[in-house]
């Protein structure tokens, strides 16, 4: 692996690892109790606190997932060159749209 | 007495191997070599495979047995297997020649690959650089030099089973040692040549080097310390 | 070269593997499924009463647990390259993976 995706997928963890821990203690409080849209759109709607840390988690995540299949479909499926390069870029692009979609949605839009 | 070990040995060149199976007296204290020189000796002396020290110092009988790469020089057969029965094999990961004789071609251009080769700081005219054995540097350049070049690690690494281009852990333990070496000149040309496809940062750290280095040495160490002073280069700044 | 692996850090290396590559398949569908809670709450609520049942509880155990193992995982490796001392890695590996376990597990209980 090259030295730039190797730091870019370092880096990207280092900032994910405090925003997995915050998102699992908000799962554990949040799921008490059941879940609904309503519960959900309630906390996260209009607050720019929340659009920026679920901003920031998809974009490392669609980082961090592209660099880490890359390398997987390096080694277990043997892809090189061109193909190898499609494939991270099609998934973080598309990580990052769906994920923004759904940031969007729970926030702002 | 009069027992026996059933030694299966994969057979044959690129393309065309074959599993043939031979019956060997089975003795008390007996290694794995043992065995296949006896193969050679008594059974079939068309049995292509390679040694020299029969110490474990030079690194040439590295072979997999019973699916575990391994020194078979100094491997007793007893220890690979409860029962008397042994699958011997070439090492994994390098192209086979004949029978148990790997070729080592990929293996040792790496080390080149990685710089792992001395860059002289000092012509013959200059004194020799004092060395203290106290330095941090030096005890960590130690931990690495016992390396005897047999490729155990190589054969035993997901990592370069999956990767082709990747250095390895014996080539990167080399490159390690010389960047902490004082006598070394050309520390910059050694992290760049681990930095690039197939350097250090391919390594997933899942240990198997380590595992399985006869000489019990640290290759995983090696390389998280490459990736360690690539890093601090990169925050630093080249000189 | 089965005889190779199995040993505790590979097996840590597997599971670090497994699980991003899970995460990575699910994400996807996480995404898609919330940005349904303000195009259409119905659906949403629905799927949220789907995930109501216990053996989808399972699986959302499941699904914390990959992102814990994957998270604390990843910390033992960039620590154990990037910081000088290194530390009992096998150890490591296991406080991981029981770390993991803890808060999937603390999520289960307040799931059900």
């Amino acid at each position: 692996m090259d030295f730039h995706l190797y730091m870019a997928q370092r880096l990207s963890a280092l900032v994910m690892a405090p925003l997995v821990l915050g998102h699992i203690a908000v799962m554990i409080y949040a799921v008490q109790g059941g879940l609904t849209a309503a519960e959900i759109l309630s906390r996260t709607q209009g607050s720019l606190l929340w659009f920026l840390f679920y901003g920031l988690f998809v974009v490392a995540v669609s980082l961090h997932a592209a660099i880490g299949l890359r390398t997987v479909a390096q080694e277990w499926l043997g892809l090189r060159g061109v193909a190898l390069s499609a494939l991270a870029l099609v998934t973080g692009l598309g990580l990052f749209a769906l994920g923004a979609q759904a940031v969007w949605a729970v926030t702002f839009a | 007495m009069g027992d026996k070990l059933k030694v299966t040995v994969r057979r044959g060149g690129p393309g065309a191997q074959h599993d043939q199976t031979y019956a060997v007296p089975a003795e008390d204290n007996q290694t794995v070599l043992d065995v296949v020189s006896w193969i050679q000796q008594y059974a079939d002396p068309t049995l292509s495979y390679r040694f020299a020290c029969r110490v474990g110092m030079c690194g040439s009988c590295a072979m997999t047995v019973n699916g575990v790469p391994r020194w078979t020089c100094r491997t007793h057969v007893r220890k690979v297997s409860e029962r008397p029965e042994i699958h011997i094999a070439p090492l994994r990961n390098l192209p086979v020649i004949k029978d148990l004789v790997a070729d080592m071609d990929p293996f040792f251009d790496k080390w080149i690959g990685a710089e792992a080769l001395h860059h002289p700081s000092r012509s013959r005219e200059e004194a020799i650089a004092p060395i203290d054995p106290q330095d941090a540097a030096r005890q960590e350049a130690d931990l690495g030099i016992e390396c005897i070049n047999c490729a155990v690690c190589y054969a035993a690494c997901d990592t370069v089973a999956g990767n082709p281009d990747y250095l390895g852990p014996a080539a990167l333990q080399r490159a390690w040692t010389l960047l902490n070496d004082a006598k070394d000149g050309a520390h910059d040309t050694i992290l760049d040549a681990v930095s690039g496809t197939g350097g250090c940062h391919a390594c997933h750290s899942m240990g198997s080097c380590t595992q399985h280095c006869p000489n019990e040495l640290d290759p995983m160490r090696a390389i998280a310390g490459l990736k360690r002073d690539t890093v601090r280069r990169a925050f630093r700044g080249r000189r | 070269m089965r005889g190779a692996r199995g040993h505790t850090l590979w097996l840590a290396f597997i599971l670090h593997r497994i699980s991003g590559i899970a995460l990575a398949f699910f994400l996807p569908v996480h995404f898609y499924v919330l940005s349904l809670a303000l195009t259409r709450p119905e659906s949403f609520d629905s799927f949220l009463a789907f995930a109501d049942l216990t053996p989808v509880k399972l699986a959302e155990f499941g699904l914390v647990f990959l992102l814990a193992v994957h998270m604390f995982g990843g910390l033992r490796l960039i620590a154990f390259e990037w910081l000088p001392m290194s530390g009992p890695q096998k150890t490591l590996a296991a406080a991981a993976a029981g770390g993991a376990f803890f808060l999937s597990g603390l999520f289960f209980l307040q799931a059900v």
